[in-house]
């Protein structure tokens, strides 16, 4: 009686312990999944005196991708994002956070621009309205301009193929 | 003399400078303690076990700049919790409410020692047992094993 006490409080243990081992704390599970979109009108990096806002890409899926030049994350998904863009279920829209952009384009030419384009949002202040806080993070957005996906940290090649692509193909298909 | 003069209106001149410089970012104390007090409520998200009061990271003084603004703009300290909570969740509250998801959170360290307490009362009942009652013969037997 006592060694089967002893063995199942052991064995909740390591349960709990695997449990915890496998969540993530960094992931903050975001209170914007199913909201729309936060609104903003922001200039394009490579074209100042042109602005783009959220409300255009009503009607379609598209991805939204922050990004900055300072983010080593960030190049390490670099890759990851490009072949999203190229095999293109939407198109992906960066969002430049918090950078110059005398080393955002830069960047963009060593390493290639998968992006449709980038906004320029240089305060990050629209970074706080989507909840940024690790750069890079990535968010899906529905037809009806509702923030269906997002995912934080880069992107690896299984949560691209595994979540994002699906998603993508699920909502433009419906 | 000359010198002396120049060197006097200098050092006057940044006197003045530093003091002008502390004046304006000692404006509204006042603010100065809401924002505070507010930060010290509010989780850095870069540094999670930091307050936004205490973390320098860059997001973090962003989010106190936001603060700042918001409440001389006007706002409630709840407006600004509420600002938050939509944005980064529950999670940026170091006083998470009490609602379905965070019960055990609440509730766990009582379950805890409801149980501990059931754990020990067993315990020690088990060990108060009555003393073992001896019969004649048994006496009998330990007063001779005695002699």
């Amino acid at each position: 009686m006592r060694v089967v006490s002893i063995i199942s409080i052991f064995a909740g243990l390591v349960i709990l312990l695997a449990i915890g081992l496998r969540l993530n704390p960094r992931e903050v599970p975001s209170p914007l999944v199913g909201k729309p979109a936060p609104a903003f009108e922001l200039p394009l990096l490579h074209a100042p005196d042109k602005s783009f806002s959220q409300k255009d890409m009503l009607g379609q899926v598209w991805i939204l991708n922050v990004w900055a030049s300072w983010c080593p994350p960030c190049l390490v998904e670099h890759p990851v994002v490009t072949e999203l863009a190229r095999t293109g279920p939407a198109p992906v829209v960066g969002l430049n956070y918090k950078d110059a952009r005398e080393d955002a384009l830069p960047w963009l030419a060593r390493n290639g621009d998968p992006y449709a384009f980038s906004v320029f949002d240089a305060s990050g202040r629209i970074g706080i309205d989507y909840g940024v806080y690790g750069v890079p993070e990535t968010y899906v957005i529905d037809r009806r301009g509702v923030i269906r996906y997002k995912h934080i940290g880069p992107l690896t090649p299984e949560v691209a193929r595994g979540r994002l692509q699906p998603l993508v193909k699920e909502l433009s298909g419906g | 003399m000359a010198r002396f003069s120049v060197l006097l209106s200098m050092i006057s001149f940044f006197t003045m400078m530093v003091l002008f410089g502390t004046a304006a970012a000692a404006e509204d104390p006042a603010l100065d303690k809401r924002v505070t007090g507010l930060a010290h409520e509010l989780r850095c998200l870069v540094c999670q076990n930091q307050t936004l009061a205490d973390s320098n990271a860059p997001l973090a003084v962003d989010l106190r700049r936001e603060i700042r603004s918001q409440l001389a703009a006007g706002a409630s300290e709840q407006d600004v919790i509420d600002f938050m909570v939509a944005r980064y969740g529950d999670f940026v509250l170091y006083r998470p409410p009490f609602k379905a998801t965070t019960v055990f959170l609440w509730m766990g360290p009582f379950l805890f020692l409801i149980a501990g307490t059931w754990l020990l009362l067993r315990r020690v009942k088990r060990q108060q047992r009555p003393e073992p009652q001896l019969s004649e013969a048994d006496r009998r037997r330990a007063a001779k094993l005695l002699e």
